[in-house]
């Protein structure tokens, strides 16, 4: 605190403008780096399209599969949850994901 | 805005505060769990708002699970509950001048209800019951199946202070023909092509128990944020899913809802058991509902070592789907001997009972504790894990490993 006097003020008119506007209110952490994706052909393009809805710790603590499972899991973000996924980044998704959480 | 909710939103904001000049949200990257457990291994504990030390299974949409050392006790402080949500993004904050809970469909009349109406308009009800994910333990299932994989920690037990949900219906008046209401929650998903999390119950079942609550608080306290703040639906005996949180929307419909959350989602097999074969897929499926008989062992901690000849005190909760706790047994020669257990006081029939037992191990090693329950219509557990596809209604006798000597 020493070094950061405005940080007093910062919270001070952090305070003040959440009292008018709320009863209650809480930040959202970050999501956390301990399920990073595995490096690998595709990664950037599931992560990029997963995140949107999701943490990448959905995806990591799944039970491992091969690519039949993985179709199935993308199938169901693209058709249940409606994921706006396009069809080259589905099969690039499925192929990175049995490759990197196969079985 | 009230003097008291005033005060509230000054205490979160500090807290806020706090966190931010402890410079963060989440906490440092402990992983303080037993690594011995491979659900948890790896899993770091995170600190979230009006949060204590949780094990993070995923951050966004948040889940969160209580540490076992937890439940040696019958109520789950607010602060250690469980988190679970479906959609991103997630409320995270409510002015209670604008917040309403909207009763609308076939009734007489709709409803807008602050939350000064549901604690002035309406008998304030209480109950302390359990409430538990239907996926909790998911991630003990063999063969494994896909789905948040939970350890045990997905539940917790508080007392519940609200109106009773037949009382707000009762208000609106029900019109001949409705069959069920639906409930929704703030959370709405970023896409709107993603099924907004949307629950049902019938309304012959709500206007039949009385125990079902619009609960605006919790162990004495307002809600968490993370546990439903303002108001959240209170379903006694049955699991978590139908207890929406930050609860917005009551519609009565005049037909069985079978939007996402209810069909596909959260059914089980339509089996006596709710089981079938470990890797098959169900004839006919049917809405989870009552929970089954669970117990845990959850002092000492696992792998905690212990002196032989000298009695050590075995602590836990045991619970099931409303009929109540009769009995709670322990065994330490592998289930070929099973012993009662001392019960802690009753809080009711939806509570987490506490148990105790003490045990004087005499040969220095590896050594197992079984518990298992019975509930009050003979309920029970069994030695071998029932499966279904979904990883729901885990009941299997529960073990604890310590080290004698």
């Amino acid at each position: 605190m020493r070094h950061m006097p405005w940080l007093g003020l910062l919270l001070l008119t952090l305070a003040t403008s959440a009292i008018a506007a709320a009863d209650k209110m809480i930040p959202m952490p970050p999501d956390h780096t301990y399920a990073t994706l595995k490096p690998g052909a595709g990664v950037e393009v599931t992560r990029q399209q997963c995140i949107a809805c999701h943490s990448t710790d959905y995806i990591v603590m799944q039970p491992r599969g091969n690519a039949k499972q993985w179709d199935g899991v993308v199938t169901k973000m693209i058709k249940v949850f409606g994921a706006p996924v396009n069809d080259q980044d589905a099969k690039t998704i499925v192929e990175y994901l049995a490759t990197q959480y196969g079985n | 805005m009230s003097d008291l909710s005033r005060r509230d939103a000054v205490k979160t904001i500090a807290r806020f505060g706090a966190l931010l000049a402890a410079g963060g949200v989440v906490g440092p990257g402990t992983s303080a769990l037993a690594q011995d457990d491979p659900v948890l291994a790896g899993r770091p504990l995170v600190r979230y708002p009006e949060k204590t030390d949780l094990i993070l299974l995923t951050s966004r949409p948040p889940q969160l699970e209580t540490p076992m050392k937890y439940f040696d006790r019958a109520i789950t402080p607010n602060e250690a509950f469980f988190v679970r949500y479906h959609v991103f993004p997630i409320p995270l904050e409510v002015d209670l001048a604008t917040w309403r809970l909207r009763v609308t469909g076939r009734v007489d009349r709709s409803l807008e209800l602050s939350l000064d109406d549901l604690k002035t308009k309406f008998p304030r009800a209480a109950v302390t019951a359990v409430n538990q994910c239907s996926g909790n333990s998911r991630g003990r299932f063999s063969p494994r199946v896909l789905g948040g994989q939970w350890g045990d920690g997905a539940m917790g037990n508080a007392e519940w202070v609200g109106a009773r949900l037949k009382d707000i219906l009762t208000a609106a008046g029900v019109r001949q023909g409705a069959v069920q209401a639906t409930f929704d929650g703030l959370d709405k998903p970023a896409f709107p092509s993603v099924p907004d999390f949307v629950k049902s119950l019938d309304i012959a079942r709500i206007m039949d128990d009385q125990d079902i609550l619009v609960a605006y608080q919790m162990n004495g306290a307002p809600l968490p944020m993370l546990n439903g703040y303002p108001a959240r639906l209170i379903v006694p005996g049955w699991y978590a899913t139908y207890w929406v949180k930050n609860l917005s929307e009551i519609e009565v419909i005049d037909n069985v809802f079978e939007k996402f959350w209810m069909r596909p989602g959260y059914r089980i097999p339509d089996t006596a058991c709710g089981c079938v074969a470990p890797g098959t897929a169900p004839a006919r499926t049917v809405p989870i509902s009552r929970m089954t008989v669970r117990s845990f062992v959850a002092s000492p901690g696992p792998g905690t070592r212990v002196p032989a000849g000298r009695p050590v005190t075995l602590k836990g909760i045991a619970f099931d789907g409303g009929y109540g706790i009769q009995e709670v047994q322990v065994s330490t020669d592998g289930g070929a001997v099973w012993r009662r257990a001392d019960l802690g006081a009753d809080l009711g029939r939806y509570s987490f009972r506490e148990w105790s037992t003490t045990w004087t191990p005499s040969r220095p090693g590896p050594a197992r504790v079984l518990v298992r329950a019975f509930n009050r219509i003979g309920e029970s557990q069994g030695r071998e894990a029932l499966w279904n596809p979904a990883g729901y209604l885990r009941n299997v006798i529960e073990h604890l490993d310590l080290q004698v000597g």
